[in-house]
């Protein structure tokens, strides 16, 4: 992995040329449940229609699991995982709040206290600075 | 001759639309929200616009990563609404104006702008919330509407100063159609907002309203402000602010404000409203 400066952003992958090779399968696998015959098709046997897509096990692991982080980390875009969401008839505050680790009733409060401080968010040199003092 | 008159800027956050569709609006959670545009409702009537050239970005609808074209240009007669995975939502089928949008096109790309030119697409909630935003909840929509999609999924976008100058190129396009037509400029997206990870639901009041502040008044030296600024900023999502550089380019380099809004949150995101209007 080549580093780059948004590296250093604590909690945050961006969608780059890297992430995108890496993704594209789990992408267009999330891209094909746009389609209502899809979305069923999926549902009644995810395995079954897992296996349709190129994907690596890991990739098809992380979305029988709805691990919304792994997806990310194995390439997933958010606006593409966000559909396997939709399919689930889950929203993206409920799927917001299980990538950040917190219930949906803590991560909704916090969105109407004014969402997540940018207060040692800004970059893991922040971070680990504060926790070394 | 078309004349540019104003521009708008509104974050497009889909909760909002399922809002209004669910007959959500009055509720306590998204009823200011909802307040704050009710004098752009007003405004919009007054201005009655003939075309809007909305400039928004797609998620994941009518581009997969097959495609993925920097700046796209709507062409069709008409647009449907996109199916994002729960239906498609039911507002009405939005109508082009080719003549202008096929004219747009062909000065853009002679100016220097290589457009991606659609002639068929689906319409997200990034382009029909600000609609919904604006006009409330009518049988058909008031005006003509020529997309403008800007990719901001796929890193890196465009730069601020690119989109800057794309609105400078767009208002000449206009400028340059014999057609006598009321033209308003529409900026979508943001603000602060990140919706993947562990910082998701990352808000950050302070960038929001000093982008909001050096937008009217100093927006050449917004466009020079990097990516990675947006990014630790404004979160992962937030980068979408550079689309509203592209409506502030179409302007005048002064402007009145007429209408300025914020409000935090709705659902994982701060949402940013500005009208702007040529001095």
């Amino acid at each position: 992995m080549t580093e780059k400066p948004y590296h250093d952003i604590p909690g945050t992958v961006l969608f780059d040329a890297e992430q995108s090779r890496k993704g594209f399968h789990l992408n267009q696998f999330c891209m094909s449940l746009m389609k209502a015959k899809n979305r069923a098709a999926f549902k009644a046997d995810e395995r079954a229609y897992l296996d349709g897509w190129p994907m690596t096990e890991a990739q098809k692991q992380a979305v029988l699991d709805r691990d919304w982080n792994g997806m990310i980390a194995l390439g997933g875009n958010i606006y593409f995982t966000s559909k396997i969401a939709a399919t689930d008839g889950l929203s993206f505050r409920q799927i917001a709040a299980v990538m950040s680790g917190v219930s949906e009733e803590t991560y909704a409060q916090m969105m109407l206290d004014g969402g997540r401080s940018i207060e040692g968010n800004r970059s893991r040199k922040e971070q680990s600075g504060k926790d070394a003092s | 001759m078309a004349r540019i008159t104003a521009g708008v800027a509104t974050s497009h956050v889909p909760a909002i639309g399922a809002a209004l569709d669910l007959g959500k609006s009055g509720e306590d959670y998204w009823k200011p929200l909802f307040a704050g545009y009710e004098p752009s409702k007003r405004w919009i009537a007054e201005q009655k616009p003939d075309v809007v050239i909305l400039v928004y970005n797609d998620h994941a609808s009518a581009f997969s990563l097959e495609l993925i074209p920097t700046f796209a240009i709507g062409c069709a007669d008409e647009f449907a609404p996109a199916d994002e995975g729960w239906g498609p939502r039911p507002v009405p089928t939005v109508h082009g104006h080719p003549e202008l949008a096929w004219h747009l096109a062909e000065k853009l790309i002679l100016d220097e702008f290589d457009m991606t030119i659609v002639n068929r697409m689906d319409v997200d909630h990034g382009l029909t919330v600000p609609l919904s935003l604006m006009f409330g909840q009518p049988d058909a929509w008031p005006c003509k509407v020529i997309p403008l999609a800007v990719n901001v999924v796929q890193y890196p976008p465009p730069t601020g100063a690119r989109c800057h100058r794309l609105g400078q190129a767009i208002r000449r396009a206009v400028e340059s159609f014999p057609e006598d037509l009321n033209v308003q400029v529409w900026g979508t997206g943001g603000m602060s907002h990140q919706l993947q990870g562990p910082r998701a639901g990352l808000i950050n009041s302070a960038f929001d309203n000093a982008f909001l502040d050096r937008l009217v008044h100093d927006p050449a030296g917004q466009a020079q402000v990097p990516h990675l600024d947006y990014v630790r900023e404004a979160g992962s999502e937030g980068i979408e602010l550079v689309m509203w550089l592209i409506m502030r380019g179409a302007l005048d380099d002064r402007v009145n404000v007429a209408h300025r809004f914020y409000h935090v949150p709705a659902s994982n995101t701060a949402v940013g409203h500005l009208i702007l209007e040529n001095a």
